[in-house]
């Protein structure tokens, strides 16, 4: 039960580690617990979740593995059964299985077996892991007849219920676009470089060129550290992405927030980008920029964002004179433009406002996740995206 | 409390009488104590991160020593200073014992903890503010607790194991390696009836029927998913007081949001609030129009 609550944990997304688990077990050996499932909730979470945006997945694991047995469940016996268990870990990467076999031989596990081995003997006088005289283990002494909550502390909720509401939920960062934690996610797009001219006084050089020359002051400059990164966002406006402006403003509101890029430029489509790009949303065709002229001005060196969900009919994106709107019509294809992009630029990321489960039902879409890699427009699709721009795989 | 065989072999904390810790907190906190391992404190700025240090310190009856970092501050700062150019200008204008380094060493916050005579609470207080790499270079300081001053050879080692507090605003991904290592608190927004409390303390004599339809507007205006930024708890202490100053009463508060301004800082989502009015939206009158979360 007890290694159950770890795979949920990993399955829920939960990033949990052995050295996580291992300080859950310290505390566990220590009696943190006291004898009851609430502070045991605590305790776990503490110990295994290091970000309020897991306390939602922590809060369905805890209740898928507890949820039914907190009446009657036997927490020492179940321990037992973890460490008699000769193949608790599987699914562990190398590193955490060379890890555990370390720890395995620490102080802390030794101790932890004695300390069972201990508690097998007397038992009835435990209250450590468990309760005593065969009720339920956490209860102690009837406080609660369901034995979860403990008595006498104000406002005390049971742990089922603090993870029943789910109170987290909001905390996601993989459904949820929060424009505060997209900053945070947009901050890393950063490469600082010191180029230019000499302008800003390197103290500790200075100190040490001073001391190198026997105590005459020798004053040393050095360029400012500037954010090289020039950023061109590539937005699909009207038709399909009418239902997603909520989170395309809130991306805006964020990279307009982010101040620290060196330059942001920002051009819309309708569906697929051709021959033309709007200055705006409305798509004028007085203020359009013709897509060519846009590659030969910028740099390879800059990092593409293209926004849009990236469904359409084949045609659009497969056949000469795909653009639905009948004055734009041109005879290259939008798949074409698509591949000058993607080859023009070192780093273009696709991000697709849509549920990931259902891009593949799209035919368009396949195709144009074989030239960009795809990410969802959430705060955690938008933090792995800026990972691809800024150097990272690809 | 159940009887233990290890009785207090460590320092519990259990609160202090001018702070109610939450459950969760309390464990947290004897979690950390118990396990020697920095405690990791995130939540919305405004619900009192920096306060619980100082409490807990209180509450064990230990002193505190604080470390504000800067986004300037490297970790190092708060180990040691070598002040080589207080020792240069000495050198040249002739003060001072040149000679002797250990003048020109002084300690951080962190290494005055490490030095100190006895058990020590520090505060690590905005770690997210300094560089990416400045929680990783306290790692190794943080787990032996004890470090070398170059210059002199010296070693800095604590005596007894001071408690160590993090706080972090969530400006910045704290380095995984450094996250393994803490304890974590999150610190929830207060509920109706903490907040209650908090309003009570900043304006003691304020009519309770106001003050429910305030807390009603709070918190539904935190329940709209659009909005970009949520109001804060000083944002509702700022709003109250300009109610007040303006003398409205709880019935002039039940059509519209006085003031909006003191509480949503976002043109857009002023906007968007008066949009939701002007369409016909309605404010609610009663809890039960909200969530469940607000309603046991």
């Amino acid at each position: 039960m007890f290694l159950d609550l770890f795979y949920r944990l990993r399955k829920e997304g939960v990033p949990v580690g052995i050295q996580e688990w291992m300080m859950f077990l310290e505390a566990l050996e220590k009696g943190l617990h006291g004898s009851s499932l609430e502070r045991f909730y605590h305790l776990a979470r503490a110990c295994l979740v290091k970000s309020e945006t897991y306390f939602d997945g922590f809060d369905r694991a805890f209740l898928k593995v507890f949820r039914g047995v907190e009446g009657s469940l036997d927490l020492e016996a179940r321990i037992r059964e973890w460490l008699e268990d000769p193949r608790p870990f599987g699914g562990l990467s190398e590193e955490e299985r060379a890890l555990l076999e370390r720890l395995a031989s620490d102080e802390l596990l030794k101790r932890f077996l004695e300390t069972l081995a201990e508690q097998t003997e007397r038992h009835d006088g435990g209250g450590r892991w468990v309760g005593t005289g065969g009720h339920s283990p956490f209860g102690h002494g009837g406080e609660h007849p369901t034995g979860i909550r403990v008595g006498g502390r104000p406002r005390s909720r049971s742990a089922m219920k603090v993870a029943e509401e789910r109170r987290f939920e909001d905390y996601r960062t993989d459904r949820t676009l929060d424009v505060r934690q997209t900053r945070v996610a947009l901050r890393r797009l950063r490469q600082l470089t010191r180029t230019g001219l000499p302008s800003e006084l390197d103290l500790e050089a200075t100190v040490d060129e001073t001391c190198r020359n026997a105590g005459e002051i020798e004053l040393v400059f050095r360029p400012e550290r500037r954010n090289d990164v020039r950023l061109l966002l590539l937005m699909d406006v009207g038709g399909t992405m009418e239902p997603f402006y909520e989170p395309v403003s809130r991306l805006l509101t964020a990279l307009h927030q982010e101040r620290g890029l060196r330059e942001l430029q920002a051009w819309y489509f309708h569906n697929c980008p051709y021959e033309l790009l709007g200055r705006d949303a409305r798509l004028l065709r007085r203020d359009a920029i013709p897509t060519g002229d846009l590659l030969r001005r910028l740099g390879g060196h800059w990092k593409v964002m293209i926004v849009g969900d990236a469904a359409m009919h084949p045609a659009e994106l497969l056949e000469p004179y795909g653009n639905i709107d009948p004055r734009r019509m041109a005879e290259t294809r939008g798949i074409d433009w698509l591949h000058r992009i993607a080859d023009h630029f070192e780093r273009a990321v696709w991000l697709n406002p849509e549920r990931p489960e259902l891009w593949d039902e799209y035919q368009t879409v396949r195709h144009i996740r074989r030239l960009f890699p795809m990410y969802h427009l959430s705060t955690d699709g938008i933090a792995d995206a800026v990972r691809v721009l800024v150097g990272g795989l690809h | 409390m159940s009887p233990r065989s290890k009785p207090d072999r460590f320092l519990r904390f259990q609160g202090t009488e001018g702070y109610i810790a939450s459950p969760a907190l309390v464990d947290a906190v004897n979690a950390a104590i118990a396990l020697e391992r920095p405690l990791l404190v995130k939540g919305e700025p405004g619900t009192g991160k920096t306060l619980l240090a100082r409490h807990v310190a209180e509450g064990l009856g230990l002193p505190l020593e604080m470390w504000h970092v800067k986004s300037t501050s490297k970790a190092q700062d708060g180990l040691y200073v070598y002040d080589t150019v207080q020792r240069l200008n000495d050198a040249r204008f002739g003060d001072g014992n040149v000679s002797e380094i250990r003048t020109y060493i002084k300690l951080g916050a962190m290494g005055r903890t490490f030095a100190a005579e006895r058990q020590q609470v520090l505060l690590i207080d905005e770690i997210d503010k300094a560089d990416l790499e400045f929680p990783n270079d306290l790692l190794r300081e943080l787990d032996e607790m004890r470090f070398t001053i170059v210059e002199t050879g010296d070693e800095v080692a604590a005596r007894e194991r001071p408690l160590v507090i993090i706080t972090s605003n969530n400006e910045r991904e704290l380095p995984d390696a450094f996250l393994r290592r803490c304890v974590f608190h999150f610190i929830e927004f207060p509920d109706k009836e903490l907040m209650q409390k908090i309003v009570a303390v900043h304006h003691p004599h304020l009519e309770s029927r106001l003050l429910d339809q305030v807390l009603l507007r709070f918190y539904w205006l935190r329940e709209q998913s659009q909005l970009r930024k949520k109001p804060s708890t000083s944002e509702l202490i700022d709003w109250i007081s300009v109610l007040l100053r303006s003398g409205m009463s709880a019935e002039d508060i039940e059509q519209h949001i006085p003031f909006l301004g003191s509480l949503l800082k976002n043109e857009q989502d002023t906007e968007a609030l008066s949009q939701y009015h002007e369409s016909g939206g309605r404010y609610p009158r009663e809890w039960s129009q909200l969530g469940p979360r607000y309603n046991n």
